[in-house]
């Protein structure tokens, strides 16, 4: 199982849960598996060409994804995957 | 990992810090200017709350503001009357009241450099010189001082912030002073000026074993847990604000004009589209008449998103691990890359990017010339001016402004081995000519 961290403007599709464990072996499957539990949830994460979204960054074990193999970035049991907003910082 | 405050700076804000004199009393501020959050992307709506991002579609959230009834109250005349700090710009500010924290911050000179001018080709060249903000000597201090006003107009009792050193010596700073309690998060490897600014001030400083993007990822999942005011997450949309008072400012000195030019260290790339924001709202609220300015922005080669997305031609950015000395740009993920690149594109303005030893050259060049001791950006900002101003794209007669937003003594390190050391003598005369010789009478 993989432990997904959820941020804020995802919490009311989750039932309030700020974590959730989700079965998937990339993190592409993570995201269909957490909407098949968690309706609609894949539309607020990627654009309406399948990517995500300009202004939401992923990590896994702490490590943003474009600098591993995006969407395709393979997961294995315990992993820990986040969603974070974008923006944010500035010095 | 606990810091409990002295006593002695526990008395609540409205005890002990109003006894120099009262802004209050010289400000009269409108009601209801804020008229909404609005997502820059979709342009969905939400209250004036402590929120910064779009629910539906993660988009920035930006204030809302009426500006046709901010016309009828805004004038240079009022500005000129307000008090010499950033509150004269209050009517553009995203604060509701006037219980202002961060009283004197702003207002900084603008030195017309006509040694560094010359060198480089250009007779009107100005310097933004925010190495002498107050408190803590960086442009940091404008934002935070609008960040903890509107966090205390909120009802936040805490403030925290993602930083690589100068926002949170100025977060320090400024929540010591108004009594609130204060968490900074900085990177493991920041300069030890930086890193004493805070701890001086005695708030809880948490050095991440990271770099910046990895503070910035941390905070962002802290600030979802935590009911505190992290001044550039859920307070960002009011932080960011703050910049738009270098535009003011540089556009009042320069006698109510916009400059021709202007040249801005970019990080998270908030400050270049903020600069360009004020300036365009001067203009709708009838203050300027018209904003040629190009915005031109300012990047490290060893951390340069933005500058390499724009001289690839893209509108969009690849982050990048941070590799630089100018370490209070090194942000390798930056919030704001895509509307910075936007901005330098609806300006018509350019974007580059200089070496660390480029940096340094420039951190030199500017003391030499005009006797201000920059920061690393500040090097940064210098190299890229330079470089403008040789491939022509600075013409010698444009008003041409650079912001320098940071001072020199808080790095240091940058440049204590590229400056030489103290003639060491005797304290005896003989020893003092035979090193400098007889002076030649006249």
């Amino acid at each position: 199982m993989i432990k997904v961290r959820i941020p804020t403007p995802l919490r009311p599709m989750t039932g309030g849960k700020n974590e959730v464990e989700i079965a998937g072996n990339s993190v592409a499957e993570i995201i269909e598996n957490l909407t098949s539990v968690h309706p609609g949830i894949k539309e607020r994460i990627c654009d309406e060409q399948g990517e995500v979204r300009r202004f939401i960054n992923i990590y896994v074990n702490e490590e943003d994804i474009r600098f591993l193999t995006g969407k395709e970035t393979p997961l294995k049991d315990g992993d820990e995957m986040s969603i974070i907003p974008a923006i944010a910082g500035g010095r | 990992m606990t810091n409990p405050r002295p006593v002695l700076f526990s008395l609540p804000y409205s005890k002990h810090d109003d006894y120099l004199y009262s802004i209050e009393d010289e400000v009269s501020i409108m009601t209801k200017k804020m008229q909404s959050l609005v997502c820059r992307e979709c342009g969905k709506e939400y209250p004036t709350q402590d929120i910064h991002v779009c629910e539906l579609c993660f988009g920035p959230l930006e204030v809302k503001y009426d500006y046709a009834a901010i016309k009828k109250e805004i004038s240079r005349d009022k500005i000129l009357a307000g008090p010499k700090s950033l509150w004269r710009y209050v009517d553009l500010l995203p604060v509701e009241g006037t219980n202002f924290i961060g009283k004197h911050a702003g207002f900084t000179p603008l030195v017309h450099a006509k040694n560094l001018g010359a060198f480089l080709g250009l007779d009107n060249l100005y310097i933004k010189n925010d190495c002498v903000n107050h408190p803590t000597l960086s442009f940091k201090d404008r934002v935070v001082a609008i960040a903890l006003t509107r966090a205390r107009e909120l009802g936040f009792e805490t403030v925290a912030c993602a930083s690589t050193g100068n926002l949170a010596n100025s977060v320090s700073a400024h929540a010591a002073s108004a009594g609130m309690k204060c968490y900074v998060f900085i990177p493991g490897d920041l300069e030890a000026a930086k890193v004493l600014g805070n701890l001086i001030y005695r708030p809880n400083v948490i050095e991440i074993e990271g770099n910046y993007d990895d503070v910035n990822r941390l905070c962002s999942e802290i600030a979802g847990e935590r009911h505190w005011a992290f001044v550039n997450i859920n307070i960002r949309p009011y932080y960011a604000e703050g910049s738009k008072t270098l535009a003011f400012e540089t556009a009042e000195q320069l006698g109510w004009r916009a400059p021709d030019q202007v040249v801005v260290p970019m990080a998270s790339g908030s400050l270049l589209t903020k600069i360009w924001k004020g300036l365009k709202e001067f203009e709708k609220v009838g203050i300027l008449d018209a904003v040629p300015t190009k915005i031109n922005g300012a990047q490290a080669e060893g951390c340069s998103p933005i500058a390499t997305a724009f001289r690839n031609g893209r509108d969009f950015f690849k982050p990048v691990k941070p590799d630089t000395i100018a370490k209070s740009l090194a942000i390798g993920n930056p919030a704001d890359g895509y509307y910075a690149l936007k901005t330098a594109a609806e300006s018509h303005g350019a974007m580059d990017a200089v070496t660390d030893d480029e940096i340094v050259e420039s951190i030199k060049l500017l003391a030499q010339t005009e006797g201000i001791f920059a920061e690393t950006a500040g090097g940064v900002t210098i190299g890229v001016l330079r470089k403008l101003a040789k491939q022509g794209l600075i013409r010698k007669d444009e008003v041409t402004v650079a912001y320098i937003t940071g001072n020199g003594l808080k790095t240091q390190e940058a440049v204590v081995d590229s400056v030489g050391r103290p003639t060491r003598i005797q304290p005896s005369l003989k020893h003092f000519t035979q090193t400098f010789g007889i002076e030649e009478s006249t």
